[in-house]
């Protein structure tokens, strides 16, 4: 849990101007590759200072916590925190825009050139070394729940791995069930 | 209901995973793999880790390999339909639920949620690892770039577009 002292409804600024709270969000989008996490934090909190490093923290476990893209949900969040429902399609527009634009061209390119031989290798390498790093972040995402071993969380992990990973069941329907079960068995195990 | 214009059938499918993509557009990869690859017959094994590639490549949210399957099935309204479908239920929810959860922050179910739902992303992330990997490394090459990647990710701090540059380069030049 991030225990932070400011209540983030204050964090309302009616002063930031809407563009560049686009303009902003749209530099986050432009520089992070791969892990857009780091980026945003840098702009928000090192560059802009649009929020302290708690309320960054209490903004992101929010955005976690809710389904779909992380860093797309925060900055509904964020804009939506700062100028109402404006604010929250300035800063998402801003973020999905360019690189949808960008990808848009490249998925052209990729139907055009997507036989050619090389083109295929470079994609195959590049994807090979996407998972590796993948990897990497889950290991270091499930340690603290792993070292845990009597608690739910990490029966919860496997049987979702191997129900989704393994067996391939249908998304929707699987996580109807381990999603409720997942949170009473927190829910228990915190009262306990 | 039997909808067979492919527009519907993208915006129908990517607003129903954006609901349950816990733990982001990563962790949806399974059930992206499973509609374009399996369900649906869009995209081939090859087509769908090529897509994951470029996806890793472009700037920006992780969210955009839905903009590039989209592509593949219609055109560039089908780029624009996926990705609105894939972001926009879970951003109006977003904006619903910001309010409600301040208003919430310490209430024991609302921790439990959050507890709950932590693993569940992570397997899911793990499953998207699986998956991928058993499409993509198809060579003893390309598994071996996936292990020597996954302890570079997770013993160092190096940029990750250095990890691909060298993967690419060994991809040009026939290793793979």
């Amino acid at each position: 849990m991030h225990d932070t002292p400011h209540d983030p409804t204050q964090t309302k600024r009616p002063d930031l101007p809407l563009l560049e709270l686009f303009l902003g969000f749209a530099k986050i989008s432009v520089t992070g590759f791969g892990m857009i996490l780091p980026w945003a934090r840098r702009l928000i909190v090192e560059d802009k200072k649009w929020l302290t490093a708690d309320e960054f923290n209490e903004t992101y476990s929010l955005a976690q916590f809710l389904p779909g893209p992380n860093v797309v949900n925060m900055s509904v969040v964020f804009g939506s925190r700062m100028r109402g429902p404006a604010g929250a399609a300035v800063a998402l527009l801003g973020l999905i825009g360019p690189p949808a634009l960008i990808a848009t061209a490249l998925s052209a390119l990729y139907a055009i050139y997507g036989d050619v031989d090389v083109l295929r290798r470079i994609l195959t390498g590049i994807a090979a070394a996407a998972i590796g790093l993948m990897i990497a972040v889950i290991v270091k995402m499930a340690e603290p729940l792993l070292r845990k071993l009597l608690a739910p969380a990490p029966l919860v992990l496997i049987a979702t791995f191997l129900t989704v990973g393994v067996a391939r069941w249908p998304l929707v329907s699987t996580l109807l069930v381990l999603a409720p079960a997942s949170i009473a068995l927190a829910f228990w195990w915190q009262r306990r | 209901m039997k909808a067979s214009d492919p527009l519907i059938v993208l915006a129908s499918h990517f607003a129903l995973l954006s609901l349950f993509a816990i733990g982001g557009a990563n962790a949806a990869i399974p059930e992206m793999y499973r509609i374009a690859v399996q369900l649906e017959g869009w995209l081939t094994d090859q087509q769908f880790s090529d897509l994951f590639a470029i996806a890793q490549v472009t700037p920006g949210p992780n969210v955009i390999i839905t903009t590039l399957i989209g592509y593949q099935v219609a055109g560039i309204t089908g780029a624009l339909v996926a990705t609105a479908a894939m972001v926009g239920p879970t951003c109006i929810a977003t904006y619903f639920i910001t309010k409600v959860w301040d208003r919430f922050r310490d209430a024991p179910l609302r921790i439990a949620i959050q507890l709950g739902l932590v693993p569940v992303s992570i397997g899911l992330l793990a499953a998207s690892a699986w998956i991928m990997a058993l499409t993509t490394d198809s060579t003893w090459i390309a598994a071996g770039i996936t292990v020597v990647s996954a302890s570079v990710g997770y013993f160092s701090r190096l940029n990750p577009l250095w990890v691909f540059a060298i993967a690419a380069i060994m991809g040009a030049i026939g290793l793979i």
